[in-house]
């Protein structure tokens, strides 16, 4: 088994992975950041449910994507559930068992920062999911100016990432031949555990000094480089960022007309 | 273009906090456009002259470099795209994921305009024997091979006037040795660079070369002059080096050998019939399944829905006899030897333990517990220090019979053990680094200890997976000469390998896997 985070994912050829990454980027983060401020229900509730359109009409399973971040979806259900029993006891009583209480009020509030956590989570899913590495680090270089040497070494090690996946598989079953894995108790496996990271370690830092040799000798941190490739931009990248940026927009207008909309420094 | 003129006058690199320096008192002048072999024992500073010449190790406090070393009148470590470094690690020529990306990254640090990039990116790929490749092409699922040109492409495309070569076929199997040897003496002749070139295996490279030039372990040259002249002036002082010189194969003592017709007449220990091996890992469910009908007290054969790599293997494992296991890349060698020493699960087919080396455990190999294991079966990997567990060569030795004493629940014998560890120490020359850390010994003695770790719980058969990859002569030798022994008290044998003398040496049967289509 080996997971290579530089593996074509057939994702790359959808629409979506045809605009430019530091647009994604951008257009990703400014919609995270804008649904912070809300808590109410209404609000990211129909944030998410756009953010799903948009991602079905570019040819995506959204509820397959959640199932794949399973992670994600845990800890917003568990965020939802916590504020659920936390928040402010108001309307009606819906359970009331032993030290736990959940009103109409806070079960709203409940939701709500669920589905806000949902639909914070999704264009960095949709911008992990459909963007290849190499072309966002184009990107942060040439569009966004940030330092050559940083990303081309973020590049090269995250190369070696994958490398190490597959070597933690080789050296399991090479300790295994050495009879390691003998029942030593928690105390023991801690400690076998514990050895394999260190091995992985020395090897990673061993190919990570050979590599950086090669990259020197390649010219690498002398200053001033040229590209080969250029992000390239489109009219479809255009349609993306309005298309996102209205998600929130929308969302706001509707709950702030229905009379529901809640942020975090007070409601309307 | 052309070749760069390389000048080092009294040359040498001392590291900071060590007692001598890597290299000393070097001095000389290679012409442009040469082709100099560069030689010496292990310790003479051969690397460390290379990257110096590459400019990517640093003189950070003013006192580690000595004397003067050129490129064209130019400090090495001013030279930056003059000069052009492979290594030995095929991983380690690579840098990005993409082959286009990968050859271009040169051009772009030395600036060169984007309209010029491309054209050289294609050059130099077809250069290297790679044109064929699209520019989207994942590095990672190039051959090891395939990487080194790969990397020798990235160097061609900065169009450098002096190529340094340090080992780089040493990690390959013998068809990637030959097309990466290739391709560099092709590209060479195209652009006329000035060539070194490290290499333990002479005669892969010493028909091709000028010049050879052999560094002494004290400092300085001990010979220098053209490849007939020097091998045959310094063949004793490289043969006592480990160096492989052409028509000459370290020898096994005849004693030994006298043995080889008598092997093979042992137990069968171990027997695989129809055998399908796979790479991929069972789920938990197939673990399951395969639990309950592993408890059949006769061998059954138990499919499971995996991808196999090579299926309808038959295979023999007898005490005191050789068996090596040969065939191309990917043909599934290495796999079957994890399948053999019971550490991945078979896709299909029977895999069992005979009467005489199951003992007390069950016929099913794959079932066996750790301890069961290491007390019957040893495999030794390829990389040594993989399977290195411990803080000294000492410990390193006691952990397998410790493990094996406490899964028995039995008492340790320590004044027994001591005595056991002492013995295989002095046996396979470890002694000296008793209490070193495994981490920091050389490349032989690390192979050696690997070795003696599986040996440490007497297993009845031992397995090893390209033993002699990157070994120098010396440690080939010892390593034959202690196989034979061990098959003399009747230890079984297994050896993944592509070394044809190796296989010659140690005699026995031999196993070829083809690819599975």
């Amino acid at each position: 088994m080996s997971i290579n985070i530089f593996d074509a994912r057939p994702e790359y050829n959808t629409w979506l992975g045809k605009i430019n990454p530091g647009i994604k980027l951008l257009v990703a983060t400014v919609v995270t950041l804008l649904l912070v401020f809300t808590v109410d229900a209404v609000t990211g509730t129909v944030a998410l449910v756009l953010e799903m359109i948009a991602l079905v009409i570019a040819g995506f399973k959204p509820f397959n994507l959640l199932a794949r971040f399973w992670p994600i979806l845990l800890a917003t259900l568990l965020s939802g559930w916590g504020t659920a029993i936390l928040a402010e006891k108001t309307g009606t009583v819906l359970l009331d068992f032993a030290y736990i209480t959940i009103t109409t009020g806070s079960l709203a509030s409940g939701v709500g920062i669920m589905m806000r956590g949902l639909a914070m989570t999704m264009p960095a899913l949709m911008l992990m999911l459909t963007t290849d590495p190499t072309d966002l680090g184009d990107s942060l270089a040439q569009t966004y100016k940030l330092p050559a040497r940083f990303v081309l070494a973020a590049l090269a090690a995250l190369r070696l990432v994958g490398i190490m996946f597959s070597e933690w598989n080789t050296l399991g079953a090479a300790r295994r031949a050495r009879g390691v894995g003998a029942r030593n108790g928690v105390l023991g496996t801690a400690k076998s555990v514990c050895g394999q990271v260190f091995t992985l370690l020395v090897q990673a830092i061993r190919r990570g000094t050979r590599l950086a040799m090669t990259m020197e000798a390649r010219g690498f941190g002398a200053g001033q480089r040229t590209w080969a490739r250029v992000p390239t931009h489109s009219s479809k990248d255009l349609v993306f960022a309005l298309t996102w940026l209205a998600i929130p927009v929308i969302a706001y207008s509707i709950s702030l007309y229905a009379g529901t909309l809640k942020l975090v420094f007070g409601s309307f | 273009m052309g070749g760069a003129r390389v000048e080092a006058k009294d040359f040498g690199w001392h590291h900071p906090g060590r007692h001598s320096p890597a290299v000393s008192g070097l001095s000389l002048v290679i012409e442009p456009g040469q082709k100099v072999l560069l030689l010496g024992p292990s310790g003479a500073g051969k690397s460390t002259f290379l990257h110096a010449l590459a400019g990517v190790i640093h003189d950070d406090d003013g006192e580690t470099a000595l004397g003067e070393l050129l490129v064209d009148g130019v400090p090495a470590e001013d030279s930056h795209g003059t000069v052009g470094m492979m290594q030995q690690d095929p991983e380690s020529s690579v840098i990005l994921a993409k082959v286009g990306d990968d050859v271009a990254f040169g051009p772009e640090n030395l600036q060169v305009p984007r309209d010029e990039i491309w054209p050289r990116v294609r050059a130099s790929l077809d250069a290297v024997g790679l044109g064929e490749l699209l520019l989207e092409h994942s590095t990672s699922a190039l051959s090891g091979g395939q990487k080194q040109r790969l990397g020798l492409a990235g160097i061609l495309a900065m169009q450098p006037r002096v190529l340094l070569l340090d080992e780089p076929t040493a990690n390959l199997d013998p068809e990637g040795v030959l097309e990466v040897r290739d391709a560099v003496i092709a590209a060479q002749r195209a652009i006329g660079a000035t060539m070194i070139v490290i290499e333990h295996r002479v005669s892969v490279w010493a028909q091709f070369m000028d010049r050879v030039i052999v560094l002494s372990p004290g400092g300085g040259i001990s010979h220098d002059g053209s490849p007939d002249q020097v091998l045959v002036d310094a063949r004793d002082e490289l043969i006592a080096a480990g160096v492989w010189v052409p028509d000459y194969s370290p020898q096994a003592s005849t004693a030994h050998r006298a043995s080889d017709s008598g092997a093979g007449a042992g137990a069968e220990l171990l027997r695989g019939r129809a055998l399908a091996v796979t790479r991929e890992q069972p789920t938990r469910k197939m673990m399951r399944a395969r639990k309950k009908l592993a408890r059949s007290p006769e061998p059954v054969s138990l499919p499971l829905p995996l991808r196999p790599v090579t299926d309808s293997i038959d295979v023999s494992v007898n005490a005191g006899e050789h068996l090596s296991i040969m065939g191309v890349n990917g043909a599934g060698k290495s796999t079957l030897a994890l399948t053999l020493a019971g550490l991945q699960l078979a896709a299909n087919g029977i895999l069992y333990a005979t009467d005489e080396l199951r003992d007390s455990a069950h016929w099913d190999v794959a079932s066996w517990s750790p301890e069961e294991l290491v007390s019957r079966i040893g495999l030794v990997f390829q990389e040594p220090e993989h399977q290195f567990l411990t803080a000294n060569v000492r410990a390193e030795l006691e952990f397998g019979p410790r493990q094996v004493a406490k899964a028995r629940k039995q008492a340790v014998d320590e004044k027994d053990l001591a005595q056991r560890t002492e013995a295989l120490m002095r046996r396979l020359r470890l002694d000296h680094v008793a209490d070193a850390n495994p981490f920091t010994l050389s490349g032989g003695e690390k192979r050696r200890l690997s070795v003696a770790t599986a040996l440490a719980t007497a297993p009845r058969i031992l397995i090893l997976d390209e033993p002699t990859f990157g070994q120098d002569a010396n440690t080939w030798a010892e390593l034959v000469n202690l196989l034979h022994e061990l098959m003399t008290q009747g230890t079984a044998v297994v050896s993944v390998t592509h070394d044809l003398d190796f296989v010659e040496a140690l005699g026995g049967r031999t196993l070829y896997l083809g690819t599975h289509s």
